[in-house]
């Protein structure tokens, strides 16, 4: 059986909702747009204070460098353009929507017939790529990168694998094993399209074994209709945290591993791309369908029905919750994502965006860390890095306030997975620190960039 | 004797060759040091305190030198010698001395725990950095002081220190030196190295929250709101407003405190000032706190305009009393005056 | 409600320093039964001695001396460290001498370097060290197995002093003397209370490994290098004993298997892991074969613990993605 190569974890599963197939939540009274719902330049608003607009009309376009256009998600009409707090707890630039009706675009095709890769008759590529972009497709797995750039690989490289990311390795979360059980077909159909994006004749899609009826039934339907969907192929993978890491999964699946930044997964002729980012393609480029809904699950011990519900981009978090049962009475923290990489939200009151791939409650009692204890130098942390790092030593350099010993120990790498804080046996804050350094760190390379820069 | 000879050449021959490597060795090795570090050393108290944030004198002759070469003494100063002994290291150095007015670090926040409710709770490492990634931390304020006290780690001079009462840090003025470590490490940009003042008085818009003014509201009761009320009453266009914060430019302040009273939000507090005349002696009817404050600044307001333009620090020291005495009777008022005079002296 | 913010990762994997420290101490359960079995009294007297004065040692040294509010009591790295104490001296050492060892290992070995995860040496090998040195005859007179008394025992050559003879003799027929590999396995020797039956330190050992305690690294690595070495030397010199009974003989197995494993004097990556547990076992058949004493493994331990904060700095763990140079 597959997996990576260096460190991981085995945090308890979870997948509480695993059970239960989507639910379309309810259209909400209101819906708030940020226009950061992505990583790089915000999308600037295009409407002001009392336009009207329908579901899929643009609010933002694209900003400068990296950015997505942002769309609307319902139909009504805008209440106000303004800062208002999003899920990182700061006020950011969003257009807020007062609902009225559902009225849609024409433009978009609302049936649910599939339409095959052969019923586009030869689309090219370029075109595919066009509409990838213009529909504000981001990486749906939480980290959303825009999906437009991701495919097209920079000059002198090649994409030689597609990786489609079905791992899911965070516990609880069961938003993208769902959405492999209900919609199979569509999700080959955007591999496909993917494929020919960026002209690579293999696909694999890297599911772990903690979800066997998708692996099974993925691989029937390549099976049956191998003539229709070539050179793709299921890769089950042995259940380990974080296989869902990018470079993890690289390695997992062709065994390569991508060196330190700046390095991208492309130089090794790789692209990786969340299951839920390639139905988004799928829905984008067939249906002309821009990214206005997401799955989220919406999870927690004390939740009394853990749902995946198919809701619009905006809706409150509140508004699920109180569709899956209402806010339990002991909850103690509320994650936006899963409860290794996902992050406590302040309020009920963020929307949902494009890179919210759940909402988990956790009780009063499991949200408090332990007591921290001294370091005893158990090496647990060393041995459960997956980027081979020593989180103890960069940590205490951090204490230390010794940047360049953190920056010789690649903390730069860290991609903030979280293992060592999970695995240390002292509950140290091994996370927070290595989150500082890595902070710092950047900081001082960047002005020492600007430098070499400035003297040229 | 041939016993003795042979360990007396064999001792001797080894004193040599250590001699000889020794001597290499400090030619090889030999560290240049700039004459002009020793010299500049000389004027320096020798105190070795760390005050001017360098490792003793030494460290700071070293430092000045450097910066001489780069061209500009700018924001050293030995805080003990103080600007004649930075005259002197600027004459070795052929540089001009900086006019270096004596500087303390502010703490620009004032959300206690009464003012700021918390509306959340962090569970961490104690750090202001590890809180400020978690968006506006346990307050509504994404602006204000986070508590964890990552400026007292940074002071090397304890001159720092949490108010458990508060939840906020308080700057002994004595033991400041200006150093500027704290303000470097308060990741929200809180703590501002501030000119001292005539007679260390200050006034300062303790907020630095850049919201708009019913979201500062919502989140402190002595947030700024940007209302404007203080840039209208200013005479001397001190105070301005950016982001939705107004800001008070120390050199123009002519410390008439006019704004404290106009605040309405009492965002604005000035520092050492002596005690204001008791309220209860003007008049009782409704707003008394603010005509009563304004009958007080009128009091000091022509001392104030008519001693600046001189520009000399003993006018003040004389003409200020005579003020305060007028306003208040209190005995505390007159002790305070007198301190304060023999004190700038020293620096 | 007052919403809990924190960064992620906010789930734990449960892991705790207790879990750890108590996991060891039951892996130290069969070897402790032995040490009854074969010892009776007298090994219960020093185990329990030992125990309660690092325990006592550690309670009152943080509370009066570091004046520290937390105590470290509860976190079971004391009890443990007084069971490995224990488990290093004879069956019929005095109280006062226990005691003072138990004084050594956690005042000096342990909290002068500010307490658990800070002292550079193993805090019970310092203990046993200093008395070694200290007492050495008392240290070194081992009670014959299978008697259950503490004081008026009889006393008699543990194995390790009779290869020790044959090799300063070069006579090989002493060795025959020793007693057979099976009766040093299950325990049938003299020697200190946990020393006696390599077969219940085994036990533990695999039990730490199934609890993931520790790894196999530093056992694996001491005990192969000694098998290599002294099996080398047996093939030169038959005086030099065979390489089974060096292994199964004297401290090798507690050392190898919860010595030289305690967590913070050994090295953090599993290369320094192999290369401490390499040199370890070079140590520690070298002061055997060639140096004064008959037992090289405390030593060796200690010589390596010196070394660990220097394999540390320079063996790093493979990094993700590192192009080999």
């Amino acid at each position: 059986m597959k997996t990576f190569h260096i460190g991981g974890v085995h945090p308890a599963e979870n997948k509480l909702s695993a059970a239960s197939p989507i639910r379309i939540a309810a259209i909400p009274k209101q819906a708030v747009f940020s226009m950061f719902q992505h990583i790089g330049a915000p999308a600037v608003p295009v409407v002001k204070k009392g336009d009207e607009v329908k579901v899929g009309t643009l609010l933002g376009e694209a900003g400068k460098g990296l950015s997505v256009p942002v769309f609307s998600s319902v139909s009504g009409k805008v209440s106000k353009v303004d800062a208002v707090l999003d899920s990182s707890g700061t006020r950011r630039m969003a257009v807020v929507v007062d609902v009225e009706g559902d009225e849609w675009e024409e433009t978009i095709d609302r049936s649910d017939k599939l339409v095959t890769f052969k019923d586009l008759g030869g689309i090219t590529s370029a075109e595919v790529v066009n509409r990838i972009k213009a529909a504000g497709i981001v990486g749906m797995g939480g980290a959303t990168f825009p999906t437009g750039v991701k495919l097209m690989p920079p000059p002198g490289t090649k994409a030689e694998a597609i990786i489609v990311n079905a791992v899911e390795c965070e516990p609880y979360l069961t938003a993208d094993h769902r959405l492999m059980l209900e919609k199979p077909e569509q999700i080959l159909v955007g591999i496909q399209l993917i494929k020919h994006a960026v002209n690579c004749p293999k696909a694999y899609i890297g599911i772990e074994m903690n979800k066997p009826d998708a692996i099974q039934l993925l691989q029937n339907l390549l099976k049956e209709k191998a003539a229709q969907y070539p050179g793709i192929e299921v890769v089950p993978l042995k259940v380990k945290y974080p296989q869902g890491g990018e470079k993890q999964l690289i390695d997992a699946v062709i065994g390569r591993q991508v060196p330190a930044p700046p390095a991208l997964p492309i130089n090794v002729g790789a692209i990786v791309q969340n299951v839920g980012t390639v139905y988004a393609i799928y829905e984008a480029v067939t249906k002309n369908k821009p990214l206005i809904e997401r799955i989220i699950t919406v999870t927690g011990k004390s939740v009394a029905q853990p749902s995946n519900f198919l809701a619009r981009i905006g809706t409150p978090m509140q508004q699920l919750i109180d569709e899956a049962g209402g806010l339990p009475e002991d909850t103690g923290k509320i994650i936006g994502g899963g409860p290794m990489m996902g992050r406590a939200l302040m309020s009920l009151e963020v929307p949902v965006t494009k890179g919210s791939s759940g909402l988990l409650l956790m009780t009063a009692k499991e949200s408090r860390r332990g007591e921290v204890s001294p370091c005893i130098r158990c090496a647990k942390c060393v041995s459960a890095c997956p980027m081979g790092l020593e989180p103890y030593l960069l940590a205490s350099y951090t204490r230390l306030k010794d940047w360049d010993g953190c920056e010789k120990n690649d903390v730069t790498s860290c991609i903030e997975c979280g293992s060592c804080a999970f695995t240390c046996p002292s509950n140290r804050p091994l996370l927070d620190n290595i989150r500082v350094a890595k902070q710092t760190v950047m900081g001082i390379i960047k002005a020492r960039h600007m430098e070499s820069i400035s003297k040229k | 004797m041939n016993v003795i000879l042979i360990a007396v050449i064999v001792l001797g021959a080894i004193g040599l060759v250590a001699a000889l490597i020794l001597f290499l060795a400090a030619k090889k090795f030999a560290v240049h040091e700039d004459e002009r570090i020793a010299l500049v050393q000389e004027q320096l108290p020798g105190a070795n305190c760390g005050g001017c944030g360098f490792p003793g004198c030494a460290g700071f002759a070293g430092a000045c030198v450097k910066a001489a070469d780069k061209g500009s003494l700018e924001g050293l100063l030995c805080p003990v010698g103080g600007q004649p002994v930075m005259e002197k290291v600027a004459g070795i150095l052929g540089m001009q001395a900086e006019a270096s007015a004596p500087k303390v670090a502010v703490v620009r926040c004032n959300g206690t725990c009464e003012s700021r409710p918390r509306i959340a709770e962090f569970d961490g490492a104690r750090s202001c950095r590890v809180q400020q990634m978690l968006g506006s931390g346990e307050t509504a304020c994404a602006y204000g002081c986070l508590g964890c006290g990552d400026c007292v780690a940074a002071c090397q001079f304890d001159a720092i220190h949490m108010n458990p009462e508060t939840g906020l840090p308080e700057v002994d003025e004595e033991k400041c030196t200006a150093c500027g470590a704290c303000s470097k490490a308060c990741p929200r940009g809180i703590i501002e190295i501030r000119l001292k003042g005539l007679k260390n008085r200050r006034v300062v818009v303790l907020c630095n929250n850049k919201d708009k003014g019913a979201q500062t509201r919502k989140a402190c009761s002595v947030g700024c709101i940007a209302c404007q009320k203080c840039v209208k009453v200013c005479k001397f266009e001190a105070i301005t407003v950016a982001n939705n914060l107004a800001y008070i430019d120390a050199e123009k302040c002519k410390l008439c405190r006019k704004c404290e009273d106009e605040c309405p939000q009492n965002a604005i507090l000035s520092f050492n000032f002596p005690p204001r005349k008791p309220k209860a002696e003007g008049t009782p009817a409704a707003s008394t706190s603010t005509t009563a404050a304004k009958t007080a600044s009128a009091g000091i307001k022509p001392v104030a305009v008519e001693a600046k333009p001189v520009a000399v620090e003993a006018k003040p020291v004389v003409a200020k009393p005579a003020a305060s005495e007028a306003t208040a009777p209190a005995g505390a008022t007159t002790d305070n005056p007198k301190v304060e005079p023999a004190k700038e002296q020293e620096a | 409600m007052k919403p809990i913010l924190s960064l992620s990762p906010h789930v734990h994997g449960g892991d705790s320093v207790q879990r750890n420290m108590y996991g060891v101490c039951i892996a130290l359960v069969p070897a402790l039964l032995a040490s009854l079995y074969f010892f009776g009294v007298g090994s219960a007297i020093v185990l329990l001695t030992s125990v309660a004065a690092c325990v006592f040692f550690e309670w009152a040294i943080t509370r009066f001396i570091l004046g520290r509010e937390r105590l470290t009591i509860c976190d079971g790295s004391a009890v443990l460290t007084g069971l490995l104490l224990g488990f290093n001296l004879p069956s019929n050492l005095p109280i006062w001498i226990i005691i003072i060892g138990a004084l050594v290992a956690i005042g000096i070995g342990k909290l002068t370097f500010g307490g658990l995860g800070t002292n550079p040496f193993n805090p019970a090998l310092v203990g046993r060290v200093f008395l070694l040195i200290s007492f050495p005859v008392q240290m070194t007179t081992w009670p014959v197995s299978g008697q259950m008394g503490y004081v008026d025992v009889e006393t008699a050559a543990t194995p390790l002093a009779l290869m020790k003879t044959a090799i300063k003799t070069g006579d090989a027929s002493l060795l025959s003397e020793l007693p057979s590999s099976l009766d040093m396995l299950v325990g049938q020797t003299g020697g200190s209370l946990g020393e006696v039956s390599a077969l219940c330190l085994l036990l533990g050992c695999c039990y730490m490994l199934w609890k993931k305690i520790i790894t196999w690294h530093i056992p694996v690595s001491i005990l192969g290098t000694v098998f290599v070495l002294a099996g080398l030397f047996h093939l030169i010199d038959p005086s030099y004993a065979n390489p089974v009974q060096v292994i199964l003989s004297g401290g090798m197995m507690l050392g190898a298997c919860f010595m030289a494993t305690d967590y913070v004097t050994s090295p953090m990556t599993a290369k320094g892991q192999l290369i401490y547990g390499v040199a370890i076992g070079v140590l520690t058949v070298l002061i055997r074969d060639f140096g004064s004493y008959p037992e090289g493994m405390s030593f060796a331990i200690l010589i390596m613990n010196g070394f660990t904060p220097l394999i540390n700095t320079y063996v790093k763990p493979k990094r993700f993605g590192e192009v080999k140079k």
